[in-house]
């Protein structure tokens, strides 16, 4: 399953939720707001490492350069674009958006 | 079919398509409308015959708490129709335990019969479901 | 493949209703069908004929109106949430529709993927 999710982990708690979710097969996608869970040297980049270890995690790269944070992102996040962002909906037999 | 249901207009067959649908709800009643308005879908998905299941998450777990009376704030108190899904044949809901302890919640504050599963258990749910809908 | 769209949010205010047509416009590029867009909650409010953004601006209901157009996509609107909000035909955007939530159930089990995009 495809994970998205689109808020701020230091604003709510869907990316922290989310987590709780992920299954053999899951990846997430961080999108407009919350790519800022993408982000190195913050209050919750020891967890985002934490789930990195067994699963993928993407970042839309637009949302990340628009903010600014284009050299903050963590390693072994990966940064797609929309078209990206397309395929890996394609690829997974369902999406389930954490707002 | 009613203007709600949209189903005059319906271009295609999907007579006989049965998906799982699943509607997370992670959001408390009467601050915001989706609360209210996500179970105007649930409602809706079951006149299409598809299988729903309906789960509450984080603090979507309070809009099915008993003891909801609203003359004060004047908005309509709609937890009753949470009762009235049974009447429509959607009877799995679920709640998320760990969502449930954290807000001081037990199953006996709750106003319908819920399964209570882990986030693990919850996980493995999603897992079979072909639409999973947020709101 | 063929992808259901849903917008939980209205234009400008939240992100959602930018996410949503950029994501739907690289579907298409990339040779996907969006078989619906359905606007509902304050997403109803993408269809107002009444808008006017800066100049300067991205201008999202008339986009949303000419990716409809140009590609044959079922621009949807919520009757119940836009009647509560205000979105009648009289002040809906040519290229949308209003319908019930039939259309969204009816998305869901017609398309290969159904995204959303909310707050």
């Amino acid at each position: 399953m495809l994970h998205t999710v689109n808020k701020s982990p230091t604003e709510r708690n869907a990316l922290e939720s989310c987590f709780k979710y992920l299954k053999k097969g899951s990846a997430v996608l961080l999108i407009e707001d919350g790519v800022y869970g993408a982000l190195k040297g913050t209050a919750t980049t020891k967890m985002v490492e934490q789930a990195l270890k067994s699963f993928p995690i993407y970042a839309l790269y637009p949302d990340v350069e628009a903010r600014g944070m284009q050299d903050r992102v963590i390693d072994g996040i990966k940064l797609v674009d929309y078209s990206g962002f397309v395929d890996l909906v394609a690829e997974h037999p369902t999406v389930q958006a954490w707002l | 079919m009613t203007e709600a249901t949209g189903g005059i207009e319906m271009e295609e067959d999907t007579s006989g398509k049965v998906k799982k649908f699943l509607y997370v709800n992670r959001k408390a009643p009467y601050g915001t409308i989706y609360a209210l308005e996500s179970l105007e879908v649930v409602m809706i998905t079951a006149a299409f015959d598809q299988d729903v299941s309906v789960a509450f998450l984080d603090d979507g777990v309070y809009q099915v708490v008993k003891g909801q009376h609203t003359k004060g704030i004047d908005v309509k108190n709609f937890s009753p129709t949470y009762r009235a899904l049974e009447g429509y044949d959607i009877e799995k809901l679920y709640v998320e335990k760990e969502s449930m302890e954290t807000r001081g919640l037990k199953e006996s504050d709750f106003l319908v019969p819920v399964k209570v599963l882990s986030a693990g258990e919850m996980a493995d749910l999603m897992l079979t479901q072909d639409v999973i809908l947020s709101f | 493949m063929k992808f259901g769209i849903l917008v939980n949010e209205g234009p400008y205010t939240h992100q959602a209703s930018d996410t949503a047509y950029l994501f739907a416009k690289a579907a298409i590029e990339k040779g996907h069908k969006i078989h619906r867009v359905f606007f509902y909650h304050d997403g109803v409010y993408n269809s107002s004929r009444l808008t006017e953004p800066p100049q300067d601006d991205r201008h999202i209901v008339n986009r949303w109106q000419k990716l409809g157009k140009d590609h044959h996509i079922d621009l949807v609107v919520c009757v119940a949430a836009a009647l509560r909000r205000g979105i009648k035909d009289e002040n809906l955007q040519e290229g949308f529709r209003i319908s019930g939530l039939g259309q969204l159930v009816e998305s869901g089990i017609q398309s290969d993927r159904l995204v959303v995009f909310g707050d």
